[in-house]
């Protein structure tokens, strides 16, 4: 099987720091890659120029053989290559169902339509709550993104993400503040999502991360400096040295890194 | 959206009664005011759309109240008198002028994108400044009313009233179909957080830029009916010191809020010819009130009924 997303050469300074250092990595379709790595590590900034939000300064990303470095977020997310945030970003305004409303009608039909009132849509409404009930948000759904708890809003950042219809699906910590019950369901529905979406997933959570990865990439400093199956990734020496021994050595300096 | 769907009507159906009120009142200039007021309103609903719907503070709208009143004297000049022609021309020319400046302006954000739309507005402003065929400075009379059907409608002081009340209403009813609209939704959206419409697929440059050419038709309409008021067209219509009027009105009376718009422009020039019978010092009575409102009514004055109404939220 051939990779659904490759990356060669991804280089991206800010200033004179090299947030991601001529990183290259392949991953399959239908499998869920893991890249975890130390606060500051360039996790989030490799979220950013995969999904489009950033330009990388050299290296190339193809995604379903085309070269979509140049090609902007909306431009990736109608090939199926979608993003969800680590800082929730969402419509406050909007109801929980208009938010993911929304994002059906991105890929449903033109947008410039004048008349109709988008609210009673029906068949975006339908869609939407299909979304919404997958994530288990189904009851809230006439509620403002912007009264739901951080547990629910982590819930609705992932329904509006699926309801792009995406192929590639970029996770940038979906479990970020979410106490125990709410990542105990997130885990189980990134579980169930993951047997027939591609996952790329940044998380701080290892018990998540060894739960649903079939890859796991550590990123420090902007490099990669493993690999491989968990297990493999796990008993690896300079990761334990870099990255998971230092939790066991230095838990407050690991927190804080 | 509960308090839009009550007050319209009522609003409406209150401005309706003002000629024959100001008849029976013997006060015949009582309905020249409520015309300013319907005319701005006109153009207040329409920079609430893009303002209040979409986020973009345009600093140069008044130019296309000037373009609208210019293509009444430029047209009314070859004998075209005809008010749907007019109209027709205004929107036109207000699309070809909104269309590379607004797409220009697009480009920015925040308060570069208000300096930008300012200097395109003081570009138009000085323009028809030097146009000296056109009066320059100085401005020009016209030559007579709009006619429509080849009627004298507008001559008589109600009849202007009643056609720049009844394109208001269009306007209002138009603009409150777009604004629930899939397009309205995805302007709204962009309002609210850009990068989330962008990475669910939207691209916002379009949509906003679509709004900003539809706001600049609707307000050289306005235009068109302010040059039929005045029978008087001058540079003085697009002066930057209108467009930040226009602000003030769409933001007194809570943006993003399309009776809004209208109550904000009907406060504003009640509140002129009101604060003016009293006093020379009108203005400093303004200010006052201006300050009162941002400081206590952050919504304006729909979000200060909203809040003395127990009515239903949006939602």
């Amino acid at each position: 099987m051939s990779a659904l997303l490759t990356i060669s050469g991804l280089t991206k300074s800010f200033g004179g720091l090299r947030v991601t250092d001529d990183l290259s990595l392949s991953i399959e379709e239908c499998t869920t890659h893991a890249v975890i790595g130390p606060n500051g590590a360039g996790k989030t900034t490799l979220i950013s120029q995969l999904s489009g939000q950033l330009r990388p300064d050299a290296g190339q990303i193809i995604y379903a053989d085309e070269d979509i470095t140049r090609l902007d977020m909306a431009g990736r997310v109608h090939r199926g290559l979608a993003r969800s945030f680590q800082i929730t970003t969402l419509l406050p305004g909007f109801s929980a169902l208009e938010n993911v409303a929304l994002a059906v009608q991105a890929r449903r039909g033109s947008s410039f339509r004048f008349f109709r009132a988008a609210r009673a849509e029906k068949a975006l409404n339908d869609a939407a709550l299909a979304c919404l009930e997958e994530v288990g948000l189904a009851a809230q759904a006439n509620r403002l993104a912007s009264e739901l708890s951080h547990g629910e809003k982590r819930q609705l950042e992932l329904a509006v993400a699926l309801a792009t219809g995406p192929r590639l699906l970029l996770l940038d910590e979906p479990l970020a503040g979410t106490g125990h019950d709410e990542a105990e369901a997130l885990i189980a529905l990134l579980g169930r999502l993951k047997s027939r979406l591609t996952l790329v997933l940044i998380e701080h959570d290892m018990a998540a991360v060894f739960a649903l990865a079939d890859q796991v990439s550590v990123l420090v400093n902007g490099r990669l400096i493993a690999s491989g199956p968990p297990a493999r990734v796990r008993s690896d020496p300079a990761v334990r040295a870099a990255y998971l021994g230092e939790e066991e050595a230095d838990p407050c300096c690991a927190s804080r890194v | 959206m509960s308090i839009a769907k009550g007050a319209a009507p009522l609003v409406i159906l209150g401005l309706t009664l003002l000629p024959p009120l100001a008849s029976a009142a013997g006060d015949p200039f009582l309905t020249v005011i409520a015309t300013r007021m319907v005319i701005f309103a006109l153009a207040a609903l329409s920079l609430d759309l893009i303002l209040g719907f979409g986020a973009m503070v345009s600093f140069g709208h008044a130019a296309y109240l000037g373009i609208g009143a210019y293509a009444v004297a430029v047209l009314g000049g070859m004998g075209v008198t005809d008010l749907g022609l007019q109209m027709l021309a205004a929107a036109l020319a207000a699309t070809l002028f909104a269309l590379p400046t607004g797409a220009i302006s697009l480009r920015t954000r925040g308060v570069y994108f208000i300096m930008i739309t300012l200097a395109f507005g003081q570009m138009a402003y000085f323009v028809f400044v030097s146009f000296s065929a056109l009066g320059g400075d100085d401005g020009m009379a016209l030559k007579g009313y709009s006619t429509l059907l080849g009627l004298p409608v507008l001559a008589s002081g109600t009849g202007l009233f009643y056609v720049s009340l009844a394109l208001l209403t269009l306007a209002l009813i138009g603009l409150d179909r777009i604004t629930r609209s899939r397009f309205g939704r995805v302007l709204r959206g962009c309002r609210e957080n850009s990068l989330r419409m962008q990475a669910v697929g939207f691209r916002p440059f379009p949509f906003q830029l679509t709004a900003y050419v539809v706001a600049a038709a609707i307000c050289s309409v306005a235009g068109v009916l302010l040059a039929n008021q005045a029978l008087f067209v001058s540079p003085a219509y697009m002066s930057w010191q209108r467009s930040g009027e226009l602000i003030v009105m769409v933001v007194l009376g809570g943006a993003g809020n399309l009776i809004g718009a209208v109550l904000g422009a009907l406060a504003i020039v009640g509140l002129e010819e009101g604060l003016a019978r009293f006093s020379h010092h009108w203005r400093l009575g303004f200010g006052l009130i201006l300050v009162l409102v941002a400081l206590y009514s952050p919504g304006g004055i729909t979000g200060m009924i909203r809040r003395i109404l127990p009515a239903g939220r949006p939602g």
